[in-house]
């Protein structure tokens, strides 16, 4: 190439291009895990944020819902859905906590990297894409998801709360949860510039009603049918029950087993897809 | 001439109805020093963020390397070191972390990566403050770590937006000796400013965008040549009188500008153009005699002062 | 704030070290605070008020149907009245302490709206008073609205449960005071986390949501010198009507709480901005 350049050749015309070519090798096949190991190491310098609450959450969490408020059943109703309500309350605290740590994970960092401290800005002037970051930060909340995830399922079994061998899966049931609320708020939270509190706001009128009307504490059949709706489009709801069917047989009819699953999978995908969208035209305007 | 690494070919960059860079054409040599000159808004940060490949252009023809942005974006950027016009370090990783964790984005190795970050620290002369948070450091130290930063690719082209705004003056000579130095290594220089004095210092050649189109092309010397005088006579007459003693001035040296708080007049003597002022009978409340500027180079060619 | 000033002056000796940090206007930095929660978005205000409503709401119907009726006192009461007492004491908690925390933390570390403050005749105490009682004001605010769909949905079962207003004022001075003088060491976000490390517990174990008589004893006497308990405890006490002399302890310890986050959180700041 000398001067006037066309721009529709095919490949290296230069020592130069030749060298680029060669060295843009690696980051287009592993540039999502370079964010991944970005936020790992960050992590490391905030480590006690993470390790304390993985340990800490669950052993209060079992030992106040599912053994102080689960005697208190005992005296009243007795057990819930068949089975003691420590039982019942343990896999909906996991899918609750794997829901609470998606909703902070895909807010905060995601609003950080391109508003409060742009350092998505760094990694796409490095030669990572748009859709590489968004895939890095998915990465790293699942496997904060999963590490949780196996944390609390070990405290779980520690506390009698899971009958079936099969429980373990419950832990993927907590990252199906995670990501199929994290990929559309991913993207909300991508599009937003201006500043205006919604991230509080989303956290006051989404995060915490869809918490509290999952069937978290009790069965989303004991609602009035006017609050029952929230249940039925809460990744959390789908995502417990599954957990539920997974830890101690809840009996589900498969067809609705089917509709969990595919509810969380197809939010996820629509989600993590757009947000990788926005991404891309915000970080290459 | 050898083979450009960067050639811009009526680049143009629209956004909605704001036409950003309207048609500008350059090339930059291997190992030249280039920069962009003009005041803010002119369209020097969109023509750099098109050059760094993270911005598609919206006509025109551009490429880097001998390679399209538009279909090579990471290669072009594996290629490029970056300092953008606001500092986007990594608040969250002390100093030496933010040099390791970037160089991990190239997906080179981490040893490589690690041994680098050392010596750049030592190059940014920040290797006392490896540990420090970001926040702790002066603004001058971010500067300094960012173009630590960009460096970590060893890359063949060094994109600089706005090096040495908002620094004080002491900072900004530490800059641009550690500037100095990479030209004088090979790296090929491409940056934006709004300070005559740095293009001055750092540029082999530069242009002279305004409104999104260049107005001129050429080292700081022989624009200076081209479009202005040898020297510069400043007179202040008071705000209020600077016009009407202009027109007293009509004839003297070469070129009279009015701004409203001083008159310029252009000759090649200044001394003897301030001399024929005072034979008119005018005093200045002050004056001054100087060599020409880009500055002036500006004004001449857009009647209106860099910064405003 | 007179009758601490005219007790202080009293005392020679004292009256120096409260006057280098006093000028009693902790007013001026009252309606400053107004104004800036004016600027801010009137959802992200309104939000505040709903958080105990909509668990109320949640917990209150669907716990509620497993468990019926829990005894508090003596006297057995719908497991709605039995959790929004204490939903109303932890919300008066949570107000006061990130109000007193968060925020705070931002303007010491952050904004250099202190350090503008106290360049005028404003004390470190003036600053401390002023941000403790603007935080007491939203508290009261949302405590009243609260208790008002308590009233609505039946669940304050006396009429001393009028006195649960100032019950919450002193539960919310008692944490602001206290959360301000020890946010005032903390030095980054990770810290931070420490205040929620303390707050989730008590919320989850300070019979919130079940009798501390679930617990064995030595658990019991933990959770008794833990301030929400209290909090939760009065104000149970007073919207249920079981009215006992051991309310007065209540109200005694969270006297205690303010006097000593008050000193603590003066004394820091006198320690980091009048150097």
């Amino acid at each position: 190439m000398t001067t006037a350049t066309t721009n529709d050749f095919d490949g290296p015309s230069t020592d130069a291009s030749a060298a680029a070519l060669r060295a843009a090798l690696r980051p287009r096949r592993f540039g999502a895990l370079y964010v991944l190991e970005h936020r790992l190491r960050a992590a490391r310098q905030a480590w006690t944020s993470f390790v304390f609450p993985a340990l800490g959450t669950p052993v209060l969490y079992l030992f106040a819902m599912g053994l102080g408020l689960g005697s208190l059943i005992r005296q009243g109703s007795g057990s819930v859905d068949g089975v003691s309500y420590l039982v019942f309350v343990a896999p909906a605290l996991l899918t609750a906590a794997a829901f609470q740590t998606a909703s902070e994970e895909f807010i905060f960092p995601i609003r950080v990297g391109f508003k409060w401290n742009p350092i998505f800005f760094g990694m796409n002037a490095a030669p990572l894409s748009p859709g590489q970051i968004i895939d890095g930060n998915v990465l790293a909340t699942s496997v904060r998801v999963v590490l949780n995830g196996l944390v609390y399922f070990a405290l779980m079994a520690l506390f009698g709360a899971v009958p079936s061998g099969w429980g373990v899966l419950s832990v993927l049931a907590a990252l199906l949860t995670a990501l199929s609320f994290g990929g559309p708020l991913c993207a909300y939270i991508a599009s937003l510039d201006k500043e205006a509190s919604q991230e509080t706001l989303v956290l006051r009128f989404v995060v915490m009603p869809l918490t509290l009307f999952s069937g978290t504490y009790f069965p989303l059949a004991l609602m009035p049918v006017y609050l029952q709706w929230i249940g039925w489009i809460s990744p959390l709801w789908h995502g417990t029950q599954l957990a539920r069917d997974l830890t101690y047989g809840a009996g589900e009819p498969g067809w609705l087993v089917a509709v969990h699953l595919a509810y969380l999978v197809a939010t996820f995908v629509v989600g993590w897809q757009l947000a990788r969208r926005i991404a891309g035209k915000r970080l290459n305007k | 001439m050898p083979t450009p690494v960067i050639t811009a070919t009526d680049l143009v960059k629209r956004f909605g109805d704001f036409d950003a860079v309207k048609g500008i054409s350059f090339e930059v040599a291997p190992g030249e020093s280039f920069g962009l000159l003009g005041p803010n808004g002119a369209g020097k940060s969109t023509t750099m963020r098109m050059v760094g490949a993270v911005s598609p252009r919206t006509g025109g023809e551009l490429s880097i390397l001998g390679l399209d942005p538009n279909r090579y974006g990471p290669e072009i950027r594996s290629q490029l070191g970056v300092v953008p016009q606001s500092d986007n370090l990594d608040v969250e990783l002390p100093v030496l972390q933010n040099l390791i964790v970037y160089g991990r984005y190239f997906g080179l190795p981490r040893a490589l990566v690690k041994q680098r970050a050392g010596e750049l620290l030592e190059f940014a002369q920040l290797t006392d403050k490896a540990k420090t948070k970001i926040d702790d450091l002066s603004g001058g130290m971010k500067r300094r770590l960012t173009i630590a930063r960009a460096l970590i690719n060893d890359p063949r082209i060094l994109l600089l937006d706005e090096p040495t705004t908002g620094l004080d003056p002491q900072a900004r000579h530490i800059l641009w000796d550690r500037l100095f130095r990479l030209k004088e290594q090979g790296t090929t220089l491409v940056l934006t400013t709004h300070y005559m004095d740095e293009a001055e210092q750092l540029c082999d050649r530069l242009v002279v965008v305004d409104k999104g189109q260049i107005m001129a092309e050429g080292s700081p010397a022989s624009l200076i040549r081209r479009y202005s005088s040898r020297e510069v006579v400043e007179l202040r007459f008071g705000s209020a009188r600077n016009a009407s003693a202009a027109e007293q001035l009509a004839g003297v040296g070469e070129r009279i500008e009015v701004l409203p708080d001083r008159v310029l007049i252009y000759a090649d003597d200044g001394e003897r153009a301030l001399e024929a002022v005072r034979g008119r009978g005018l005093e200045a409340i002050t004056s001054l005699v100087r060599r020409s500027s880009l500055e002036d180079v500006f004004l001449r060619l857009t009647g209106r002062s860099l910064i405003e | 704030m007179s009758a601490v000033e005219a007790s202080v002056r009293a005392e020679g000796r004292s009256s120096r070290w409260l006057g280098s940090v006093f000028a009693g206007n902790p007013g001026a930095v009252m309606s400053r605070s107004w104004l800036a929660t004016r600027s801010t978005n009137w959802l992200v205000v309104a939000s505040g008020f709903l958080e105990p409503v909509l668990y109320l709401l949640s917990l209150g119907v669907g716990l509620g149907t497993l468990i019926g009726t829990v005894d508090t006192g003596g006297r057995q009461v719908s497991y709605a009245a039995f959790i929004a007492p204490a939903l109303l004491a932890t919300s008066a908690m949570n107000g006061a302490v990130m109000d007193s925390t968060f925020n705070v933390f931002f303007k010491l570390n952050f904004g250099k709206l202190y350090e503008g403050m106290l360049a005028t005749p404003l004390g470190p105490l003036d600053v401390a008073l002023g941000e403790i009682l603007m935080a007491l004001l939203r508290g009261a605010l949302y405590g009243l609205a609260f208790m008002g769909v308590m009233a609505a949905v039946g669940l304050t079962l006396s009429w001393t449960a009028l006195l649960a207003l100032p019950a919450l004022l002193i539960i919310a001075f008692g944490f602001a005071s206290l959360g301000m003088g020890v946010v005032s060491f903390m030095k980054t976000f990770t810290q931070l986390d420490w205040i929620f490390f303390v707050l989730l517990p008590m919320f989850l174990l300070s019979s919130t949501f079940f009798p501390i008589t679930v617990y064995p004893p030595a658990v019991r006497i933990v959770i008794e010198c833990l301030p929400l308990w209290h909090g939760i405890e009065l104000v149970r006490g007073l919207t249920t009507g079981v009215i006992t002399p051991a309310l007065l302890w209540h109200v005694v310890y969270f006297a205690g709480m303010v006097a000593v986050g008050l000193v603590l959180a003066t004394t820091r700041l006198k320690a980091l901005f009048l150097k």
